[in-house]
């Protein structure tokens, strides 16, 4: 087991987003977050990678607990949010080559290639606030690739992508998953795979707080 | 160690290419000090008297005002997020920031603070003590100021509420630099109180990025 | 030991016990500071230098420290609370700020009064001044830190690493004030706490009134804490209890 949440429990505003919440992720497994809106599943997603600490269960990462392993669980979790984590005034090149310098890597040649299989070749060293939507996105879903993790914890990556893309992206995360990789995702998107996926419906976890 | 190069490099390019935030921390403090003669009168007897302590509350006010270009643009595209889950130390990569941040905005202050203080009549004996003290006290104001705006990038208009919390924090610094130029004046030796700030500055570098890495977490979640 | 100490960081606990003690701490506070008052104020004799004006040091001098006190209490708290995850931690150090700060503005209130007849203005860069006026700026910045985030939790874990960076800058402040003051040899840096050279009669009542505004100080720190329990946990089944116990007290006297 890659990724193992036991009991986990969150409120927020009085309200239970979700409780009991068990749920292991192995190798090679893709897990879909169900929700409706305010549901929590970036939360969730959040919780799952760390950045936020506002709950109470477990969380284990291959065995040990997640905080225990923090170095580790950090190098080999790739994490996404909502916000591109792009600086516009830097070009995509700029921009993943500090990424790759903050995960420990040195592939600053890989970078054109990633970009080029994102479509990107030739935008390369533009500042990204020429790019469209779309296009900072890709640059955003670049450090995937980039990032050598096991773990994607991605939540809607699909935002702002065009026909064309959606159906990259929907390969890659199956090439990954294929690669023995495991994927957390939240979508809005009805996703075209040839993968079986997992799901946890937090709709169906929800509450009011009890005493 | 590959990520301080890289940090560094990342936030010198950024500064670069939107100079506004380099130039306007600095217009600041030329303007503001420029206002002093215009308020008090020209006389270059009281000029000579307060020129230190405008120099320096100027460059305090400074340093405070150009702190929202450290984490504001990381926080709003998500890069804070990325920062905050890398698997490199963090306490150098906030040293790294805070200290490429303090390259563009503290040093430029450094370097022009003896002209301003020549125009305030401050005697020839003086400035060099102004520039050292300068030299050793505004990076412990970027420090102080950058866990300050850790603490409130997350609120909107957090302006005005990060002079509140950092302010109060800033008066050593501003007591001790001014003290290493006002002893030179009263040819007193200055080589004990620049260890004292040298002393705080070491005591700021060791303590305050871990400050900020706390804060960061709490401003993320 | 670490059973008592797990149990006061129970909210429930905190509030029956704190109940409980209060009735006995309001008891011993109003003695202390009516005997100490009353004999400072009305039966210890006139200094030979200051007069009758003196007096108001009886309130000034534990005050400041109390603030002082304060402060260091609401960063032990904030560590607990960072470190243990202690909520009852941050009950206590969101009590501290309001109560710290009106501690330093009354001991500043009564520097200004006792400044007029002794200075001829109520208003002096003293050391001791100074650095009470910089507390309370500390203060302050706590408080609008708090108040500037909408979440309880994230507004006291900043709280918490604004009061630990605070912490550390305090002796620090106090240090540079004190070193600013005698550089500029400004007015006479007239000490209000040299109580080694007054005769008992004169410190004793200050005796008094020192532990008496600690008591105070207790009381306000208890009931504030108490207060945020009852919001806080207004959930839970005990407060429920607890309230409608209150209000059927309350329906029986009317």
């Amino acid at each position: 087991m890659m990724l193992t949440v036991k009991n986990l429990y969150c409120e927020r505003d009085e309200r239970v987003l979700f409780q009991n919440l068990d749920f292991s992720v192995a190798e090679g497994e893709v897990w879909q977050i169900q929700g409706s809106n305010g549901s929590g599943k970036t939360t969730l997603l959040r919780i799952l990678c760390g950045l936020n600490d506002e709950f109470t269960g477990e969380i284990y990462w291959q065995g040990k607990e997640q905080s225990k392993t923090r170095q580790e669980f950090n190098h080999e979790v790739f994490y996404l949010g909502h916000a591109p984590a792009i600086n516009k005034t830097l070009s995509p090149k700029e921009n993943l080559s500090w990424f790759c310098a903050s995960r420990g890597l040195r592939n600053n040649d890989q970078i054109k290639k990633v970009l080029n299989s994102f479509n990107l070749y030739g935008y390369e060293d533009l500042p990204c606030y020429l790019m469209s939507a779309g296009q900072q996105r890709r640059v955003s879903l670049a450090r995937m690739l980039l990032s050598q993790a096991k773990l994607w914890i991605i939540d809607e990556p699909f935002t702002a992508l065009d026909k064309q893309g959606v159906q990259e992206l929907e390969a890659l995360l199956s090439a990954h998953a294929l690669a023995g990789g495991s994927i957390i995702l939240t979508t809005h998107h009805s996703l075209q795979m040839d993968y079986s996926i997992r799901v946890v419906d937090l709709d169906a976890m929800a509450g009011l707080v009890a005493a | 160690m590959n990520i301080v190069k890289a940090t560094l490099r990342r936030e010198l390019l950024i500064a670069f290419r939107s100079p506004g935030d380099i130039i306007n921390p600095l217009m600041f403090f030329v303007i503001a000090v420029s206002l002093f003669p215009l308020g008090v009168g020209a006389d270059q007897e009281f000029l000579r008297e307060i020129a230190a302590g405008v120099i320096w509350v100027t460059a305090l006010l400074a340093v405070m005002l150009s702190m929202d270009s450290l984490f504001r643009s990381d926080y709003e595209d998500g890069s804070l997020e990325q920062l905050l889950l890398s698997p490199q130390p963090l306490y150098f990569i906030i040293l790294a920031k805070v200290c490429s941040h303090w390259l563009v905005s503290g040093l430029p202050l450094v370097i022009l603070a003896p002209v301003f203080a020549s125009m305030l009549a401050l005697p020839e004996q003086g400035l060099f003590p102004l520039v050292a003290s300068l030299l050793i006290g505004t990076p412990i104001l970027t420090l102080l100021g950058a866990v300050g705006m850790a603490l409130t990038v997350g609120l909107s208009r957090s302006g005005l509420l990060l002079a509140v919390l950092i302010l109060p924090l800033y008066v050593p610094v501003l007591v001790f630099g001014t003290g290493v130029v006002d002893s030179a004046l009263n040819s007193l030796g200055t080589a004990g109180l620049l260890a004292l700030l040298g002393a705080m500055l070491i005591l700021a570098i060791s303590l305050a990025p871990l400050a900020i890495i706390a804060a960061l977490r709490i401003s993320v979640s | 030991m670490w059973q008592w100490l797990y149990k006061l960081t129970s909210p429930k606990w905190f509030y029956t016990i704190s109940g409980q003690l209060m009735p006995w701490l309001v008891g011993l506070t109003t003695f202390l500071l009516g005997v100490g008052l009353i004999w400072g104020l009305a039966f210890t004799p006139p200094d030979y230098q200051m007069g009758e004006n003196y007096r108001i040091a009886y309130i000034h001098v534990p005050a400041a420290s109390i603030a002082m006190g304060c402060y260091y209490m609401m960063a032990i708290m904030a560590a607990a609370f960072l470190i243990w995850r202690i909520k009852m931690a941050d009950m206590v150090a969101k009590a501290c700020a309001p109560v710290g700060m009106t501690f330093t503005a009354l001991a500043l209130f009564t520097g200004s009064v006792w400044g007029i007849p002794t200075w001829g203005t109520w208003w002096i860069w003293d050391a001791r001044l100074t650095s009470t006026l910089i507390m309370m700026f500390l203060f302050i910045g706590v408080m609008a830190l708090r108040s500037a985030y909408d979440s309880e939790t994230a507004g006291g874990k900043a709280c918490a690493v604004l009061s630990l960076v605070g912490v550390v800058n305090v002796p620090i402040i106090k240090y540079s004030v004190e070193w600013w003051n005698t550089l500029h040899q400004g007015a006479s840096s007239l000490s209000l706490s040299n109580t080694a050279a007054n005769p008992p009669e004169i410190w004793m009542p200050a005796f008094f009134v020192g532990f008496g505004l600690f008591g105070f100080y207790l009381i306000a720190i208890i009931l504030r804490t108490r207060n945020e329990i009852l919001i806080r946990e207004r959930k839970a089944e005990w407060v429920g209890e607890v309230l409608s116990a209150t209000l059927l007290v309350n329906q029986g006297e009317v």
